[in-house]
């Protein structure tokens, strides 16, 4: 019986950027964090807000709204950092706040609409509607995409 | 029974035994009339197979059986130790690692050696063999079981066994345990009997078979064949001791009664009643001994002159263990950073003597995860040797210093590299014996590879009495490739030329060889051992020889920075590249062509503005009448970085950035500081040319 709902819902967390709410699974999520100080990582894409010191492991932390070429936004009370795990690595990913967690039925999960904001659709992996809420649900492979070589200036 | 969890255990041992073995072989080659060393090599050979029957893998039982048999004949001098012999068995032992090593990567160790057995055995039969002693020849077509008084039928791998353990002073006991009617935990009785025999000997054999013993598939009684020095009475009194055990009955299982089965086996008409209320029973292999698992368990090495007490201890364990003191170092730094702030003299104190303990237990960590290059130098024997013949070319390894240890991760990165460096002497360093005999040198090259320690280092020396580097072949083809300018070329010294053939692109050898000389190699050592933090040099006397040496840190995971402040952040130096710090008055720098350089001590050194590099935007020192220099070096070439300000030295647990983040410019990595902060390590390496 219990098998039947585990498999036709998933839990989210819910977060908010530029006023929109987004989702990502609560599997990939590690901790949620408040403000912890960040050391700047020279030469990096301006998204890459640098590293900080996560229990003993050195995180490095992704500016989700530079990520996305949103406007800039200083950290502030609601801001926080949600540290995923993927593919094996740790990463911090900063939004605007983060506030709830959800179970969403899989069958709410559709493909995007075709106009959806202003996000690159190769970021989302699909859409959720839950009551009158629009989640977009991340696809973390494509945000968290390793900074190689070839993404930072030959020197 | 389930042997999956024996699985690392045996191929821990089995790579031991092998490496015994080829250790063993080269001494033999040189020293073909000593029977000592072939025992040695026997013995290695035979717990592998023992071992390996009992994991299941036949294909190395058969091989190494094939094996053991031709030593043996050397062993009783049926046949002369020859180079064409040991070529077989060198084969033959490159195939067991193969298998070794398809085991390990998770396959089943299955390959087809029958070409090799076939070898092995013509080695065998082709020497005037006399049979009556040469059981094992026959061990293809006929295998005969021989039945005690207990019941037990032995076959020729078991009986060959108990034969050459007699010879070591080893007895062969049947030991028949029958336990109480009303015992209750019957594989219970089983396991502590067992552990109590492995304490004293070993067991070869059980009947019934360990796995029906584990299932409890027996009724009150079960025998184990022991081999062991102690006494009859005392075992039996030990086994005793196990509670719910009626009675213990040993059998010696003498040596006449084998030799008389062997003979007795090569007269299958004639079976013989034995002295020892034995009887003797040949039949075919057909019969049940080949479905019986054998049960060999190695507890004890047989050499047991050797009585260090050691544990085998998981790396992962030792690895977890290094990064719970790593966070404790941390926390030490940041502990020093308060009490130096508070000023409170009993806080000083008690930090003050939480780091000199951490400091000693650091020193133990360290060492515990140190292993002695002897890992990686006991391979070089054999290679050398074979590629030896492959050149033609008669040459000499001598290893010094293979006790020296260095951290594990240090050494599991540099195989490769002086596999590297080791081809190279062998094929362009070393000449043909003709062309030594024609320059007075002897026939026999030597090549030395020395290790020691120095001061926080570790060197590796490779020497070798060959031709040396070719200046002027070295400067034209450096000059061919574009390495170097003709001009820049009259200007280097030899050592800079020498060290021209470790540039990318470059390989002298008129003709490409199987051995070296693709032009990758000696590149890649290079990086490699720069990305261990190393360095290598080279030192070449034409027509003398060449010395390659290497310069390792003895661990990589902790190291002293220099840190210092570049516009409000942390950034650690290693002090392993920096010569010195400096502060210079702003009138001092001068311009090379858009490139501002300092004098330092005589030499012209580039100065770098990390904060150039860095693309930090506030630049407020540039008003400053003084800046502040650290001066590294990466090799010969200096370069002095320039910062804001100096902190102060300190010891830091070094930390990857991380798989998202992989590859940043001249930062080597990160570590965190007593404040929690996270600071970024400078590799000095990338940034000078």
């Amino acid at each position: 019986m219990t098998k039947v709902t585990e498999v036709s819902e998933m839990k989210v967390i819910v977060f908010q950027l530029m006023n929109k709410e987004y989702a990502i699974g609560l599997d990939v999520v590690e901790s949620i964090e408040k403000s912890l100080s960040i050391t700047r990582v020279p030469r990096m894409p301006s998204y890459v807000k640098g590293v900080l010191n996560l229990r003993g492991v050195v995180t490095p932390v992704v500016d989700l709204r530079e990520r996305f070429d949103m406007e800039y936004k200083e950290f502030d009370e609601t801001s926080c950092i949600i540290i995923v795990s993927h593919a094996g690595a740790e990463v911090g990913l900063i939004v605007d706040d983060a506030n709830d967690v959800m179970d969403v039925p899989t069958s709410a999960i559709g493909p995007q609409p075709e106009v959806v904001g202003s996000v690159e659709s190769e970021f989302i992996s699909g859409v959720a509607k839950v009551d009158k809420r629009l989640l977009v649900m991340l696809n973390l492979e494509k945000v968290l995409q390793p900074i190689k070589k070839g993404n930072t200036d030959e020197f | 029974m389930d042997v999956s969890q024996y699985l690392d255990m045996f191929i821990e041992e089995s790579k031991e035994h092998l490496q015994a073995c080829s250790e063993q072989l080269l001494a033999l080659e040189n020293n073909p009339d000593d029977l000592a060393i072939v025992n040695e090599v026997f013995r290695a050979a035979h717990t592998l197979k023992g071992m390996s029957a009992t994991m299941g893998y036949e294909d190395i039982a058969d091989l190494t059986h094939k094996m053991e048999n031709v030593l043996d004949a050397i062993r009783n001098s049926k046949i002369h130790v020859s180079t064409e012999i040991l070529d077989v068995v060198f084969e033959a032992v490159d195939d067991l690692e193969l298998m070794v090593q398809d085991i390990e990567s998770g396959g089943d160790g299955k390959k087809d050696v029958s070409k090799l057995v076939d070898t092995l055995n013509r080695i065998e039969a082709g020497q005037p063999v006399d049979v009556t002693n040469e059981p094992a020849a026959t061990a293809e077509e006929v295998s005969m079981e021989v039945v005690t008084s207990a019941g037990i039928s032995y076959d020729e791998f078991e009986l060959t066994v108990i034969s050459q353990s007699a010879e070591q002073g080893f007895n062969a006991l049947e030991i028949t345990v029958t336990l109480r009617d009303d015992c209750l935990l019957k594989v219970a009785r089983v396991f502590m009997t067992f552990e109590i025999l492995e304490k004293s000997g070993e067991v070869i054999k059980t009947v019934p078979t360990v796995e029906q013993l584990e299932n409890e598939d027996f009724d009150q009684k079960f025998t184990i064949v022991l081999l062991t020095q102690e006494d009859a009475a005392d075992l039996k009194a030990k086994v005793l001791k196990v509670s719910e055990i009626e009675d213990v009955h040993i059998t010696h299982i003498t040596d006449e009664y084998v030799q008389k089965y062997k003979q007795a086996s090569l007269n299958t008409c004639d079976p013989e009643p034995s002295v020892v209320e034995t009887t003797i029973v040949p039949v075919t292999k057909a019969a049940t001994t080949n479905e019986t698992p054998k049960e060999t368990i190695k507890t004890k090495k047989t050499t047991t002159s050797n009585s260090n007490k050691t544990i085998r201890v998981n790396i992962d364990r030792l690895d977890i263990l290094m990064n719970l003191f790593e966070e404790l170092v941390i926390d030490r730094g940041r502990l020093q950073s308060i009490a130096s702030e508070l000023h409170n003299p009993e806080l000083n104190e008690s930090v003050e003597r939480m780091t000199r303990v951490s400091g000693d237990l650091q020193n133990i960590i360290l060492n515990m995860r140190m292993v002695p290059v002897e890992t990686v130098f006991n391979r070089f024997p054999k290679m050398v040797r074979q590629l030896a013949r492959d050149l033609n070319k008669k040459i000499d390894l001598e290893i010094v210093g293979a006790e020296t240890e260095l951290d594990r991760t240090v050494i599991d990165e540099i195989g490769d590299p002086l596999v590297h460096l080791i081809r190279n002497a062998l094929d362009h360093g070393i000449e043909m014996p003709e062309e030594r005999i024609a320059n007075g040198k002897p026939e026999t090259g030597t090549v030395t590879l020395r290790a020691y320690h120095s001061g926080n280092h570790v060197f590796i020396e490779l020497e070798d009495d060959g031709a040396g580097v070719n200046r002027e072949r070295v400067v034209s083809k450096a000059i061919e490739r574009g390495i170097i300018s003709p001009e820049a070329a009259d200007t280097l010294t030899n050592k800079q030329v020498a060290e021209l053939i470790l540039a990318s692109g470059f390989s002298t050898a008129a003709s490409i060889t199987d051995v070296s000389g693709r032009g990758v190699g000696l590149d890649v050592v290079k990086n490699t051992i720069e990305s261990l933090g190393g360095h290598i040099s080279i030192d070449s006397t034409e027509g003398k020889g060449s010395l390659f040496q290497v310069q390792l840190p003895l661990t990589l995971s902790i190291i002293s920075v220099m840190l210092v402040e570049l516009d409000e952040e942390i950034y650690a130096i290693p002090l392993s590249s920096i010569i010195e710090t400096a502060i210079i008055q702003k009138s001092d720098i001068l311009n090379a062509h858009n490139q501002p350089v300092i004098d330092f001590r005589g030499t012209i050194v580039p100065l770098v503005d990390l904060k150039d590099i860095f693309e930090m935007k506030n630049r407020s020192n540039e008003e400053d009448e003084f800046q502040s220099i650290v001066i590294v070096r990466k090799g010969d070439s200096l370069a002095g970085l320039v910062v804001d300000s100096f902190i102060g030295q300190q010891e830091i647990v070094l930390k990857s950035l991380g798989e998202y983040l992989q590859s940043v410019f001249a930062i080597s990595g990160a570590t965190i500081l007593g404040n929690g902060q996270v600071a970024l390590i400078v590799d000095c390496n990338a940034l000078i040319k």
